[in-house]
């Protein structure tokens, strides 16, 4: 927690005054460059190249850290455990998936140049008013921030009004996540039901399926964990992030200081889902598919698992976390696939019991060390 | 059909008057050469000749007669490459054991490749279940009498209702008589005569409302009139029997709900603690009551009584080895109990996946609760379901016992409503934390041994019930049992009555919507509890 | 008033044009008038005829035994309840009675409760920055910046109640006194007219008293200060004028030495005493 208090400077520009900020930007940066040009410069067949294949997972990566930052925002600064964000990172990965499945024009199986292959398999004559407007990109990725948003704020709004908190929330996020899972695996909601949308051509004029358009969906999303970072830690420097954190304390003293408390929570809820859906429309196009199953909650569990390993309250844990587990996940069930979940387990239970605050408390806790044994000069005011 | 029926049945009150007259034995030996015949008319191409040859047995008053038609419809009535006729007793696996169809006389197994079926074809079926049902209007077996008697109704043409008239007089049954009587006014009412008419008003039998229907387009007015209203009224009874019957299964499934939540409230309401392994404490009892079956084979009744104590011991044990090894570390975080709990139950998943079977495990359900209570021809209620709401109502009312009258309960509630004030009193607050997760927990195991009847036992089994015993919780109110209970059975009852109307999914989906929106005007449930609520 | 009153009375604004951002008029005196304040709940009387009168600038001490309304009374004035008979005026212009809580405490009015809730992870300075009176919409406190002119207030602040050095320490590591004084702070920055204090000393070492009487009595004149307190020492240590509650009306109001050799208050508060000695 920084005390040095809001700076003078402009809100969106302070965090990179900041060196935590300076460093992590860094870090993704020289790592985005580093997996280009080992992809595209190195050949083939040498060791340290680096795949398509391998370049889509670090993407997949990558969008897992932005949702996972999206959680941080919301669960170590405010203070609202959401077992339940995996709804909005699907929910724009499905508005995502639709563009994406109109694209695909009459080059499905049943050639229909306007409805889905779904959808002519159900025997249905024309497209949902809901699907209308999916074939403009900009409709699609608006709808990719306001879909999760305004789900969120109607949520949030209901929620917070009636001071819902604590474990009562979290248990209602995760059956709100459960009902919508429910809801779309449903094939009369017109989403494609258990099968979900896939068989993906193109985004925005790119052949999905080309190594180029790979890398540039893996800078993307690189970029946006950049952009949702810095957005992320220009809200939490802010006085802002101040009165997020009282609240997420003592809510009841920041109401009597006179902030209207449900205002900022549904701000920031609302903020932190819209990252979560631009989380999602990302990783769509990397994987090829969405379906239901996103929606599950023990995805929106797992994501908390990735934010309480990595360090909550510090956004670059949230990245860590969210990193360390996928990786882990990606070996375990190319090796052991059984034994993943014992591992995820144990790993929900170690971290809690024995490791609260995450790899970043214990970067954290060794730094202290380290300047306890030599004193740094005095701290700046 | 019903031609030669009458005509069979004729033969038959012959027959019959004879074999009441004498012992059931085997006294009158027929002529071997006619059966021999009768049966060889049976294996022709023509399935109408195979009808007729049907009808001859019918007529015969061969004894055995019984047995080769019931054989005939099961596929049994087979023929080896030398002509001989045999019965196959047991027709699973592919070495059938076989006996002569005429003397009734083992001879061992036999390859079904060395065999020949005597095939028929949907027709026949039916008119082969008619016969037997005929024949078997005679049988000393009150039961069967009383099933050939339900299956009668609507085969019932204008000869054989003569002809049933002195057997509805003779009969000693008065369900076979009613039955009957039913039967016989199935059949005028179709023709149009009043008097079935009015003899069927306020049967529920689905039969019976098609004769009505066709009444009512009768010319005569009056007998459609009397129709109409007749259905109209019928149609009343059926509503009122589907509701209750929609009751009943709401209830039933309430009964599960509550028996799955109210280890949940306790824990929640005394300690806290949101236990996301609860649902698999669940499946370890169902699973106890898998393995106690597989312990005592043959033997599903007794096994399932076992389970009772079993089940609770089993997840109680379980229940206090995740207190101690990991809640005790994390009290006053009740998010991070929350997400450790859930790795416990992510980890007892995936060790019952490895160590006994991802797929699913079958448990027997006992004869004395298979099976269903018949109210009337609209209604009819599953003995399991009913066991097992009466179950949950014995363990609540236990368990109000245990929290009202016994010392466990007042230290309960001590330390539920003023932690820090009843350890000053001396109650060892942590014996009594570890006393209630194994409570909560042994309920919890209770619960997956009930569920076992009901539903699949799989490692899943855990996951399916978990959010919904979270909302009857939130609904009713944490830490209090009452509310458990009332909101246990009003959820059910509640998706029971959606359920026809919006489908499974949509229902649970309105449920939880429902209880979101409730939530709202009543963040404490039902029935809220004073004193440690869990604020985050 | 009754409208011919209102009317009649020339000194005065209507009641319907005195908004409540206009200024809080003192020219006649008190801050704070309390007349025939009466609070029956189900005829059980929790304040009972009180009469009560602040003048603008004042340090007053309310002393009184467990359950003579000391507490109800602040309610009263910071809008929590309504009282059934009387009226309050702030200043001459504003009826408490009729305004709610979250627009007499934007009028000046703070009060500080007896359990100091500070914002343990946040710092000193952060704080009484959240405490300050300013916009306190969503936008404008995302985009808010730290000018120098806030910087200064809040350094004013800091000196007063002296926790100067500790400006960026965790509110957290304070000691019970100092998180006290970071409340009287925070309602500091709010720049209250009148201070209602709850027993600001309970818990207190005897250093960290003289501190806080220090910094009551350096508060008067300003601001008026109502504090409710129960140690005598303290009190004794800042109070010029005290007013003792007895079952929910005053019983006395004097100086210390006054009120305390008052046989009334004696009896209030001695009798029992006396009777167990007996």
């Amino acid at each position: 927690m920084t005390m040095q208090s809001t700076s003078s400077q402009f809100w969106l520009t302070r965090p990179f005054g900041e060196r935590a900020t300076q460093l992590f930007l860094g870090v993704l940066l020289s790592a985005l460059v580093l997996v280009t040009v080992l992809h595209l410069a190195v050949p083939q067949g040498h060791p340290l190249h680096v795949n398509a294949y391998t370049v889509n997972l670090f993407g997949k990566y990558l969008s897992y850290a932005l949702l996972a930052v999206a959680v941080d925002l919301v669960w170590g600064y405010l203070g609202i455990l959401s077992l339940g964000h995996g709804a909005f990172f699907a929910i724009g990965g499905y508005a995502m998936g639709m563009y994406l499945m109109r694209q695909i024009g009459d080059r499905g199986t049943y050639g229909h140049p306007v409805l889905p292959d779904f959808m002519v398999f159900l025997n249905w004559d024309s497209l949902p008013w809901y699907w209308h407007g999916f074939d403009m990109a900009w409709f699609a990725f608006a709808m990719v921030l306001l879909a999760p948003g305004m789900l969120a704020l109607v949520f949030g709004f209901l929620a917070f009004r009636s001071r819902v908190t604590g474990v009562y929330l979290s248990i209602i996020t995760q059956a709100l996540t459960f009902a919508l899972m429910l809801a779309f695996f449903r094939n009369e909601m017109g989403f494609g039901g258990n099968n979900g949308l896939t068989d993906f051509r193109e985004l925005l004029g790119f052949n999905l399926r080309s190594d180029a358009t790979r890398l540039g969906l893996f800078i993307a999303t690189g970029v946006a964990l950049a952009l949702g970072y810095i957005l992320c830690r220009a809200i939490v420097t802010s006085k802002l992030g101040r009165v997020c954190v009282a609240t997420r304390d003592a809510e009841a003293r920041t109401r009597f200081i006179g902030y209207r408390v449900e205002r900022f929570q549904l701000f920031v809820f609302v903020v932190s889902a819209m990252l979560a859906g631009l989380a999602g429309a990302l990783y769509v196009p990397q994987v090829g598919i969405i379906n239901p199953s996103e929606f599950s909650p023990l995805f929106s569990i797992e994501i908390v698992l990735w934010v309480a390993l990595g360090g909550r309250a510090t956004l670059y844990g949230a990245v860590i976390g969210a990193i360390l587990v996928n990786y882990a996940k990606t070996i375990f069930t190319g090796i052991m696939p059984d034994a993943w979940l014992f591992a995820l387990g144990a790993l929900f239970v170690l971290v809690t019991v024995l490791l609260p605050k995450g790899v970043a408390g214990l970067l954290g806790h060794l730094k202290r060390r380290k300047e306890e044994d030599h004193p740094p000069k005095e701290a700046t005011a | 059909m019903r031609r030669f029926l009458s005509l069979g049945l004729l033969c038959l009150m012959l027959l019959g008057t004879a074999l009441t007259a004498q012992a059931q034995s085997s006294s009158s030996t027929p002529d071997d050469q006619a059966a021999l015949a009768l049966l060889t008319a049976l294996d022709v191409d023509s399935y109408r000749d195979k009808g007729d040859a049907i009808t001859a047995i019918l007529q015969s008053d061969d004894e055995r007669a019984r047995d080769w038609l019931q054989a005939l419809l099961d596929g049994r009535l087979q023929r080896t490459d030398d002509g001989r006729f045999v019965l196959v007793l047991d027709n699973r696996g592919r070495d059938w054991p076989v006996a002569d169809a005429l003397t009734n006389e083992p001879l061992g197994d036999m390859s079904r490749r060395d065999l020949d079926r005597i095939g028929i074809n949907n027709a026949l079926r039916n008119q082969l279940r008619s016969a037997i049902a005929v024949v078997d209007l005679y049988s000393p077996n009150v039961e069967r009498r009383r099933t050939s008697a339900d299956r009668l109704l609507g085969e019932v043409d204008g000869e054989l209702a003569e002809t049933l008239a002195p057997v509805i007089a003779d009969a000693e049954d008065e369900y076979v008589r009613t039955r009957l009587a039913q039967a016989v006014a199935i059949y005028r009412a179709e023709q149009g005569d009043m008097a079935g008419v009015e003899a069927l008003t306020g049967s529920l039998h689905p039969r019976a409302r098609v004769a009505l229907g066709r009444a009512a387009n009768s010319d005569d007015a009056v007998v459609a009139d009397a129709a109409t209203a007749a259905l109209a009224g019928i149609e009343q009874q059926l509503k009122i029997n589907r509701g209750l019957e929609t009751l009943y299964f709401g209830l039933s499934l309430g009964s599960v709900l509550v028996l799955a939540a109210i280890g949940l409230a306790i824990t929640f309401g005394v300690m806290g603690v949101i236990n996301m392994a609860h649902g698999e404490l669940m499946m370890l009892g169902a699973y106890t009551t898998w393995m106690m079956q597989q312990l005592l084979p043959g033997q599903p009744g007794l096994a399932l009584i076992l389970s009772i104590p079993a089940g609770f011991m089993v997840a109680a044990l379980v229940g206090i080895a995740i207190e101690r090894g990991v809640i005790q570390f994390l009290k006053g975080r009740p998010l991070e109990t929350l997400l450790a709990t859930f790795g416990i139950s992510l980890i007892l998943q995936q060790l019952v996946r490895t160590v006994i079977s991802p797929l699913n495990r079958t448990v027997v359900t006992p004869e004395w609760m298979s099976g269903s209570l018949v109210i009337n021809d609209a209604l009819s209620l599953t003995l399991n379901r009913m066991y097992v709401l009466g179950f949950a109502l014995v363990v609540f009312a236990a368990l109000m016992l245990i929290m009202r009258r016994t010392r466990l309960g007042l230290e309960v509630r001590a330390v539920t409503q003023n932690r820090a004030m009843a350890r000053s009193m001396g109650i060892r607050a942590t014996r009594v934390d570890i006393m209630t997760f194994a409570l909560g927990s042994g309920v919890a195991g209770l619960a997956g041994v009930a569920l076992s009847q009901l539903t699949n036992v799989g490692p899943n089994l855990g996951q399916n019930y978990i959010i919904d015993s979270f909302m009857v919780v939130v609904f009713g109110g944490v830490g209090n049992l009452w509310g458990t209970l009332v909101a246990g059975l009003s959820l059910g009852v509640i998706n029971q009555v959606l359920e026809p109307w919006a489908g499974a999914v949509l229902a649970k989906i309105i449920v939880l919507v429902f209880i979101i929106l409730f939530i709202q005007k009543r963040p404490r449930g039902l029935f809220p509890q004073k004193g440690r609520a869990a604020e985050g | 008033m009754s409208l011919l009153q209102s009317l009649k009375a020339r000194d005065r604004v209507f009641d319907f044009m005195a908004t409540q951002s206009s200024p809080v008029d003192v020219r006649h005196g008190p801050i704070l008038y309390m007349e025939d304040v009466t609070v029956s709940f189900d005829g059980f009387k929790a304040i009972n005829n009180l009469n009560l009168t602040i003048d603008d600038g004042e340090l007053r001490c309310i002393i009184g035994p467990n359950g003579a309304g000391k507490t109800t009374m602040m309610d009263i004035i910071t809008g929590k309840t309504r009282p059934t008979e009387g009226s309050v005026w702030f200043g001459s212009r504003h009826n408490l009675l009729q305004m709610n809580e979250p627009d007499i405490a934007s009028l000046g009015i703070g009060r500080k409760f007896q359990k100091p809730t500070v914002f343990e992870a946040l710092s000193v300075f952060e704080n009484l920055e959240l405490a300050m009176a300013a916009d306190k919409r969503i936008f404008p406190t995302l985009t808010a910046r730290m000018t120098g002119e806030i910087k200064d207030r809040i350094d004013d602040v800091l000196e007063t109640i002296g926790l100067t050095e500790l400006r960026f320490q965790p509110a957290g590591i304070l000691s019970h006194g100092q998180k006290q004084w970071l409340e009287i702070g925070m309602l500091l920055m709010q720049r209250p007219r009148l201070l209602l204090v709850d027993e600001p000393v309970a818990g207190m070492t005897e250093q960290e008293m003289e501190r806080t009487a220090e910094l009551l009595t350096g508060l008067a004149g300003k601001q008026s200060v109502v504090v409710v307190e129960h140690d005598m020492g303290f009190v004794r240590s800042i109070a010029r004028k005290v007013t003792v509650l007895h079952q929910g009306s005053v019983l006395a109001e004097g100086s210390m030495d006054q009120v305390s050799n008052d046989p009334k208050v004696v009896e209030v508060y001695l009798g029992s005493d006396e009777e167990e000695s007996a």
